[in-house]
C-alpha cells in the first residue's frame, strides 16, 4: 500500500507570548521553538502503524524552506521510508489552495493509495488543504478522523461530525484523510532516533520539475491574503469582577457568550 | 452600497437548522446590502426545517432525498457546485463547523472559488472580502483580504461570532432542487457513534468546567456536574480530586495529567497551581471561581469571581438554563 | 557410661553390593561432581552470552568488599532477626564444611582426618563442631517456624505467581538433615566402641542415649546408613544449589566481588564495548542476553529475601514494580530459555524480555533512589538495569504518552515544562519583588560561584522562592554569585536515567558550553538531581560542585552567616534525607548540623532516615508520568514524620518540597504540618526575619 503523509512544521506557541514583527504580518520568531505540527504527527503515526500491518510504503511530503526539512526527518525516524522536500522561493507566501496545488502536483505522479494529513495545522489552523487536495487528486475525502482502519482497498474512517457525535463511513481507495488528534498513540522519537535518519537523502523537486508555473502558486497566485496581524487586547490577570453574585454572574455568562460559549 | 448575492449553506443538528444558520443569514443580510440571501439545505425529510427558515432567507434551495440522510461533505459539495455555477453568488458561507470543514474545501476547489476560513468577522470589499480570523491557536488574530477573481469568494464562518439580527420576515421561497440518482458513492454509511457517558476525552472538548479542593466534599461534585451539563460541557479537575477517588484519572488536567485546549475554561475552588495550570494549553478563555482573592488562578484567568463557589456555581447554571431555554 | 566394645564396621572398610567402600565413594563424587560441572556450565553459559562488563578494576576494593559484605555479612542485621539467623547458619555452615569433607574422606580411609586437624587441635574443632551444629539446628528451626506460621510481609511478594516456602523447607531440612545425620554416625559409633559420650557434646550424648539399648547390626546399620545418607545429602545439596534460589551459596561472595564500585548515582554507558552511541545499532535491554554478564550473574544470585521491595518506595505505593520480581523473573526465564537438562538454544538466540516478562509499567514506575541496592544483602543492581530497559523502550519509541511532551520540550526548549527559555534566569529578579543578589552571567564574564538551579528551581513559581531565599543567603554572606541565566538547560539527569541518553548527551553539551564561556570558583545548586548530574555525569566540569546544604554548613560553620535570631517559631523538625544528596553521594550530615545551629528547632528523626530514606516519589521528569499506584509516596513519607512527631519537614530538593506540599494538601494537614526548604528555614533564622 502507497501511503503519503503531507506534513508541516511550525512554531510551538503553546506557552509562548507572541508579538507582532516588524513588517506587520508575521509573528517576532525571536524565541520560538519549531517542530511537527501536533495534527501531523499523529498522521505519521497512522500511516507507519498501517505500513507495519499491511506492507507497502509510507512517504512523507513537506512544502516548505530549509529549515522545513527537519519534520522530514523526523518522520522518517518514526518509520517512514521515503521523505520529499517540496522547496522553492517560488512557493513561499502560498495561501492554503497554492499549498494543496504543490502538493497536488507532487503527488498526482505517484502511486498513491492513501494520503494522510493533519486536519489543521497549529499555526494558519484553517484546515482546508487537506480536502482541496483530494478534490484537486478526484479522490475521496473525509475529515476529522479519530480512527482508522484499512482492509485491501477500502478505509473504515470514524469522524467528528456535528454534535458530539462520531460517524463511521467506508471509502474506497484511493482516498484522503485529515487526522484529528488523539487518533493514535505517536511513537516517540529520540534524539538518537533522529540522529540515524541525519545521513538519508531527502530529494528536493521545485516549481520547475513538478511543472508548476509560479504564477499560480506563492505570494503571487494567492488569493487569500494576509494584510496584518495583531494581538488581541488582553487585560494583565483576570478581569474580577464586581457587584453582587447577580451582577457578577450576569457579566460572566457575557463574556462566555462572546467567546462562544453558550 | 451596491447589491450582493449570499448563499448560506445551513448546517443540521437534530434534524433542525443549527444556531448558526440564523447568524449566518443575519451576517449575509448584513453583507448583502439589499441583495439576496439563499439558504442552501441538504438532508432527508427536511420539510419542516425548509420552513423555518423562510422567515431568514429569501431563497431556500431544498435538497431533499434519502440518500442524504447522513451529512456528507462531498455530496454537499457536489450539489452546491452545480449550485454556485449556476447562480454564481458574490459569497457562500459556511459554518465552520465539522462538517462545514468537511464541505467548504471541496466546494471551494470545484467552483474555483477562494476561501478563507474560520472568520471572526467579515466585510465587503472593492475587489473581494475582507476578515479578521485568529491564528496561531488563537492568540493572534489576522486581518486578510480575499480576492474576487470571478468566481465568487467563499467563507466558512465561526459559530457565535457574529451577532444573530431578528428574523426580517423575508417570506422565503423554496426551490425544490434535483438530486441525482446515483449521487453518494462515495462514502458509505456504516453507522453513528454517541458518546460514551464514561468514555471522556478532555482533550477533544471544547468546554471544561474544571473542579479542584474548593469542592470540598465529594457530595458536592454534584454542582460542577450540573453546571457542565448544563453548558454542554466537560467536567475535569485538579489532582487532589483524583487524589481522593472522586473523579477517575482521566478526568485530570495538569502536566500529570490531560493536557486540554478548550474555548473556554472555568475553573472553580481551584487554586491554580502551576502542575495544573500546566495542562492548560491554547489560548482559550479562562474564567475562575474562587473565595481566595489570591489565588494564583487569577493571574492568569481572564475573567474572575472572589466569591462562595456554593452560591456562585448554582446561579450561574440556572441563568445558562434560563437562557438556553 | 561406658559399654561393652562391640564391633564397629567402617564404611571405608565394607563391600556394598560388591563395591568396596572407596569405590563407591569414588563414583558418588565423580556423578556429583560430573553434574555439578555440567550445571554450572550450563548456567555460565549464559553468561557468556551476555554483554562484556568490567569488573576487574581496583581489586584491592574488591577483595575488600566481598570479605566485609560477602563474607563478614555486613548488610544481614538489617533485618534483625532474619539477619541474625542468617549469619549464624552461614557461619555455622562453613565450621561445619571442614566436618563434611572430613566425611569424604573417611568414605576413601577409615579415620581420616583433615591435615592439621588430627589431635588436639581436632578435639577443640569437634568441640566447636558440635555447639555449631546445635546452633545451626536451633537456626533452621526457627526459618521453618517463621516461614510457616510467622510469615513476614516481605517474604511473599505482592505480585509473585508462585512461592518460594518449598524450596525454603527443602534446603533448611537438608541442612538440618546433614548435621542430624553426622550425630547419628557419631552417636552409633560412641556406643558401638563402648565409649562414654561426654555432657560437652549435648547432641551425641543424646543420639547415644536414643541408641543405648540397640543391637551390634542396628547400631552399624545406622552407622554406615548414617554415614552415606549424609555424604550422598551434601552431594545433592551441592548439586541442587546452581538449580534452585541457593545458587546464591554459590555466587553470592563473587557477586560482591564483582560489584560496581562506581557510586550508585552514576549510570553504566549503553554499551562498554562501544563508546560511540551511534554506532550501536540497537540500544538498551530488551532481552536475555543483552544484559551484561554481571547482570545476569545477579539473577543467579538473587536470594528472593524481598528486602529489596520492602525497601522499595514504588511497591509500597502499590505500583506494579517489585526490583525482586525483575531478578526472579528474569532468572526463571533464564533457566527456563537455557535448561539444565535438554536442547541449549544456539547462538544468537534471541529471548525477550521486556514486555512479555516485564511489563512497562513496572519500568517507568522506578524513581532510580536506589533503597533496594541499598538493602540488598548480596548486592545486586538495580538501576543500571532500569535504565538499560528504559533505553530500549525509548529507543522502540514506547514512552508512556505523558513523557513525551516534557521530553520533546527538554529537546527544544531545555526544560519539560514548556516554558520560554529566555525566561530561564528570571527568578533572580523578578518583577514587583527585590531582586536577591545573583546576578545573571553574560558570556566571558566571571565570578566566585556559579548557582545551577536546573528546570525546576528556575520555572516553578514555588520553587523559585527558594532559589531566591538562597540567593539572598549568598548576598547576606558576601559572596559573589551569577547564573548562566537562559543559556542554562536542563542538567539532564532525569533524562538520562529514564533512558534519553541521546537527550541527555544534548543538554549536557549545551550546559558544559555555557558554562565554559564563564569563569567560576565553584558551583552551587539546590537541586540533588542536578548536584548529582554535576558531580558524576559532566565528566569535564573541573571545578567543585556543592549542594546548597554544604554551602549553608559551611557558611554558619564559619559563623559569614550569624545565626542569632529567635525570627522564627519554635519549631519540631524532621530532615527528609533525599535520595540524590543521601543515599547516593552519602550526604547526611551538613544538613543536620545546619539544622542544629538554628535556636528554636527541635530535630526528631523519621524511622526511615539517612541510607534508609524513603522516596517522595521522584523528581523532574516523574512528576509528568503518574502510573498506576494506590498511594502517592509523599503521603506514606508525611506520615512517617508524622510519627515521629514533627510538625515541619525540612527539605533539600525542589521535588521533595513540592511532593510532600502536595501531599499536605491531600491528606488535609494544612495548618497542622509545613514543609519547608533548608534555605528558607536558615532565612527565618537570621537576625531580624520576620515569620512568613
Amino acid at each position: 500500500m502507497e501511503i503519503i503523509v503531507c506534513i508541516k512544521r511550525v512554531p510551538d506557541v503553546s506557552e509562548a507570548e507572541l508579538d507582532i514583527d516588524r513588517s506587520g504580518q508575521g509573528i517576532d520568531e525571536a524565541d520560538l521553538v519549531y517542530g511537527i505540527n501536533e495534527w501531523d504527527n499523529f498522521a505519521i503515526e497512522a500511516a507507519v502503524q498501517l505500513k507495519e500491518a499491511h506492507g507497502g510504503t509510507v512517504t512523507a511530503i513537506t512544502v516548505g524552506g530549509e529549515d522545513d526539512e527537519e519534520v522530514l526527518r523526523r518522520a522518517l525516524a518514526m518509520g517512514a521510508d521515503e521523505a520529499l522536500h517540496l522547496r522553492d522561493e517560488a512557493f513561499e507566501g502560498s495561501d492554503a489552495r497554492g499549498i494543496a496545488t504543490i502538493l497536488h502536483k507532487a503527488i498526482s505522479s505517484r502511486p498513491h493509495d492513501l494520503v494522510l494529513t493533519g486536519a489543521i495545522s497549529g499555526d494558519e489552523g484553517s484546515g482546508h488543504v487537506g480536502g482541496m487536495l483530494a478534490a484537486m487528486l478526484g479522490i475521496r475525502q473525509v475529515a476529522l478522523a479519530t480512527a482508522l482502519t484499512v482492509d485491501r482497498s477500502r478505509a473504515t474512517v470514524r469522524h467528528e461530525v456535528e454534535g458530539g457525535l462520531e460517524r463511521v463511513v467506508e471509502l474506497d481507495l484511493p482516498a484522503l484523510v485529515t487526522v484529528q488528534t488523539g487518533l493514535n498513540e505517536p511513537r516517540y522519537v529520540s534524539i538518537r532516533g533522529i540522529r540515524k535518519v541525519s545521513g538519508m537523502e531527502i530529494p528536493v523537486a521545485g516549481a520547475a520539475d513538478l511543472g508548476i508555473d509560479p504564477a499560480t502558486v506563492g505570494l503571487t497566485g494567492a488569493q487569500v491574503v494576509t494584510e496584518e496581524l495583531f494581538i488581541p487586547p488582553r487585560g494583565e490577570g483576570a478581569e474580577i469582577l464586581e457587584g453582587d453574585d447577580d451582577d457578577m454572574v450576569d457579566t460572566l455568562i457575557e463574556r462566555l457568550r462572546e467567546h462562544g460559549g453558550l | 452600497m451596491s447589491e450582493r448575492n449570499l448563499l448560506v449553506l445551513v448546517e443540521l443538528v437534530g434534524g433542525e437548522p443549527d444556531d448558526s444558520a440564523y447568524e449566518l443569514a443575519s451576517e449575509a443580510r448584513k453583507l448583502a446590502g439589499g441583495g439576496t440571501v439563499a439558504a442552501a439545505l441538504i438532508g432527508s425529510g427536511v420539510g419542516e426545517a425548509a420552513q423555518t427558515l423562510t422567515a431568514w432567507f429569501d431563497r431556500i434551495h431544498v435538497y431533499d432525498d434519502p440518500q442524504l440522510a447522513q451529512p456528507d461533505g462531498e455530496a454537499a459539495a457536489e450539489l452546491l457546485t452545480t449550485l454556485v455555477e449556476r447562480d454564481r453568488p458574490w459569497a457562500t458561507l459556511v459554518p465552520h463547523t465539522n462538517n462545514g470543514m468537511d464541505a467548504a474545501p471541496v466546494l471551494a476547489v470545484k467552483t474555483g472559488c477562494p476561501l478563507v476560513a474560520d472568520c471572526l468577522s467579515l466585510e465587503a470589499a472593492d475587489d473581494g472580502l475582507k476578515a479578521v480570523r485568529t491564528v496561531y491557536g488563537g492568540k493572534v488574530h489576522a486581518r486578510v483580504s480575499v480576492r474576487d477573481a470571478g468566481q465568487g469568494l467563499m467563507a466558512t464562518v465561526r459559530p457565535g461570532s457574529c451577532t444573530t439580527a431578528e428574523a426580517p420576515g423575508a417570506g422565503g421561497e423554496i426551490v425544490t432542487e434535483t438530486v441525482p440518482a446515483d449521487l453518494v458513492p462515495h462514502r458509505r454509511f456504516v453507522e453513528t457513534i454517541a458518546p460514551e457517558a464514561g468514555a471522556v476525552d478532555l482533550t477533544q472538548a471544547e468546554i471544561l468546567v474544571a473542579v479542584g479542593r474548593g469542592i470540598e466534599e465529594e457530595e458536592n461534585l454534584e454542582i460542577v456536574q450540573s453546571l457542565a451539563e448544563a453548558l454542554g460541557a466537560e467536567v475535569a479537575c485538579s489532582r487532589p480530586v483524583v487524589d481522593k477517588n472522586w473523579l477517575p484519572k482521566n478526568h485530570q488536567v495538569g502536566t500529570s495529567g490531560v493536557t486540554v485546549k478548550p474555548k473556554i475554561y472555568i475553573a472553580v475552588g481551584i487554586s491554580g497551581s502551576f502542575q495544573h495550570m500546566g495542562g492548560l494549553k491554547g489560548g482559550g478563555f479562562i474564567a475562575a471561581i474562587n473565595k481566595d482573592p489570591a489565588a494564583p488562578i487569577f493571574n492568569v484567568a481572564d475573567v474572575g469571581i472572589v466569591g462562595d463557589l456554593f452560591d456562585i456555581v448554582p446561579l450561574l447554571e440556572e441563568k445558562v438554563r434560563e437562557l438556553k431555554g | 557410661m561406658t559399654g561393652p566394645h562391640q564391633i564397629v564396621l567402617l564404611p571405608a572398610q565394607q563391600s556394598y553390593l560388591g563395591l568396596p567402600g572407596p569405590l563407591l565413594q569414588l563414583l558418588m563424587l565423580l556423578v556429583a561432581l560430573g553434574a555439578f560441572a555440567w550445571i554450572i556450565n550450563r548456567r555460565a553459559a549464559l553468561l557468556r552470552r551476555g554483554a562484556p562488563d568490567p569488573r576487574l578494576d581496583n581489586i584491592g576494593a574488591r577483595v575488600k568488599r566481598a570479605l566485609v559484605v560477602g563474607f563478614g555479612q555486613s548488610r544481614q542485621p538489617r533485618y534483625r532477626v532474619a539477619g541474625i539467623l542468617h549469619i549464624l547458619i552461614f557461619f555455622g555452615f562453613l565450621v561445619l564444611s571442614l566436618r563434611s569433607l572430613t566425611l569424604i574422606g573417611e568414605g576413601f580411609s577409615a579415620g581420616f582426618t583433615l591435615p592439621g586437624l588430627g589431635g588436639a587441635l581436632g578435639g577443640a574443632y569437634a568441640l566447636l563442631k558440635e555447639w555449631t551444629a546445635l546452633v545451626v539446628i536451633l537456626c533452621c528451626v526457627v526459618a521453618a517456624v517463621r516461614r510457616l506460621a510467622v510469615k513476614p510481609a516481605r517474604y511473599h511478594d505482592r505480585n509473585a505467581t508462585g512461592s518460594h516456602t518449598g524450596e525454603a523447607l527443602l534446603i533448611l531440612g537438608l541442612i538440618s538433615f546433614l548435621m542430624v545425620a553426622d550425630t547419628l554416625y557419631e552417636a552409633s559409633h560412641a556406643v558401638l566402641g563402648g565409649e562414654a559420650v561426654p555432657a560437652s557434646f549435648p547432641l551425641v550424648k543424646a543420639a547415644a542415649a536414643l541408641l543405648g539399648g540397640a543391637g551390634t547390626n542396628l547400631l552399624n546399620t545406622v552407622h554406615l546408613g548414617s554415614f552415606w545418607l549424609h555424604n550422598a545429602a551434601l552431594l545433592f545439596f551441592l548439586c541442587y544449589l546452581p538449580v534452585s534460589k541457593h545458587f546464591h551459596v554459590i555466587s553470592a561472595i563473587p557477586n560482591v566481588f564483582f560489584s560496581k564500585l562506581a557510586p550508585t548515582g552514576t549510570v553504566k554507558p549503553p554499551r562498554y564495548e562501544e563508546p560511540d552511541m551511534d554506532k550501536i545499532e540497537k540500544l538498551g535491554v530488551g532481552s536475555l542476553e543483552e544484559f551484561t554478564w554481571k547482570h545476569i550473574l545477579d539473577f543467579y544470585s538473587c536470594t528472593d529475601c524481598g528486602r529489596c521491595s520492602d525497601s522499595c518506595p514504588a511497591y509500597a505505593s502499590g505500583t506494579p514494580l517489585s526490583p525482586r520480581m525483575i531478578s526472579i523473573k528474569s532468572r526463571d526465564l533464564a533457566y527456563a530459555a537455557y535448561p539444565v537438562r535438554g536442547k541449549f538454544p544456539p547462538e544468537g538466540t534471541i529471548t525477550p524480555l521486556v514486555g512479555p516478562f516485564i511489563a512497562e509499567g513496572e519500568i517507568w514506575a522506578c524513581t532510580t533512589c536506589g533503597a533496594c541496592e541499598e538493602a540488598c544483602p548480596v548486592t545486586i543492581e538495580y538501576l543500571d538495569k532500569i535504565v538499560d530497559m528504559r533505553r530500549h523502550l525509548v529507543d522502540e519509541g514506547d514512552v508512556p504518552a505523558t513523557l513525551q511532551k516534557p521530553m520533546a520540550d527538554l529537546e527544544k526548549k531545555g526544560n519539560p515544562y514548556g516554558k520560554m527559555p529566555r525566561k530561564r534566569g528570571d527568578w533572580t529578579g523578578l518583577k514587583d519583588v527585590p531582586p536577591c543578589g545573583v546576578k545573571t552571567l553574560k558570556k566571558g564574564e566571571e565570578t566566585d560561584l556559579l548557582v545551577f538551579t536546573d528546570s525546576c528551581a528556575a520555572f516553578d513559581p514555588r520553587i523559585q522562592e527558594i532559589s531566591r531565599s538562597l540567593g539572598r543567603l549568598i548576598e547576606l554572606a558576601g559572596l559573589d554569585a551569577g547564573t548562566l541565566g537562559k543559556d542554562e538547560a536542563d542538567s539532564g539527569h532525569e533524562a538520562r536515567r529514564l533512558g534519553e541518553e541521546g537527550l541527555f548527551e544534548d543538554l549536557r553539551d549545551r550546559n558544559l558550553e555555557a558554562l565554559e564561556q564563564r569563569g567560576f570558583n565553584r558551583l552551587v545548586t539546590p537541586d540533588p538531581h542536578a548536584f548529582n548530574a554535576l558531580t558524576h555525569d559532566y565528566d569535564e566540569l573541573k571545578q567543585p560542585v556543592l549542594h546548597h546544604s554544604q554551602l549553608l554548613d559551611e557558611l554558619t560553620a564559619a559563623g559569614t552567616l550569624t545565626i542569632m535570631g529567635n525570627g522564627g517559631p519554635t519549631r519540631t523538625v524532621t530532615y527528609h534525607d533525599p535520595c540524590y544528596l543521601g543515599r547516593h553521594n552519602g550526604l547526611y550530615d551538613a544538613p543536620r548540623r545546619v539544622l542544629g545551629r538554628l535556636p528554636g528547632v527541635k530535630t526528631v528523626e523519621m524511622e526511615r532516615s539517612r541510607n534508609r530514606s524513603f522516596c517522595c516519589g521522584g523528581g523532574s521528569l516523574y512528576l509528568f508520568y503518574e502510573g498506576e499506584c494506590d498511594r502517592r509516596m509523599g503521603e506514606i513519607r508525611l506520615e512517617m514524620a508524622e510519627k515521629a512527631g514533627a510538625d515541619t519537614v525540612v527539605t533539600a530538593c525542589p521535588f521533595c518540597l513540592i511532593n510532600l506540599e502536595d501531599a499536605i494538601k491531600t491528606t488535609g494537614r494544612e495548618g497542622k504540618m509545613e514543609v519547608m526548604d533548608l534555605a528558607e528555614l536558615v532565612e527565618q533564622s537570621l537576625p531580624g526575619e520576620q515569620p512568613s
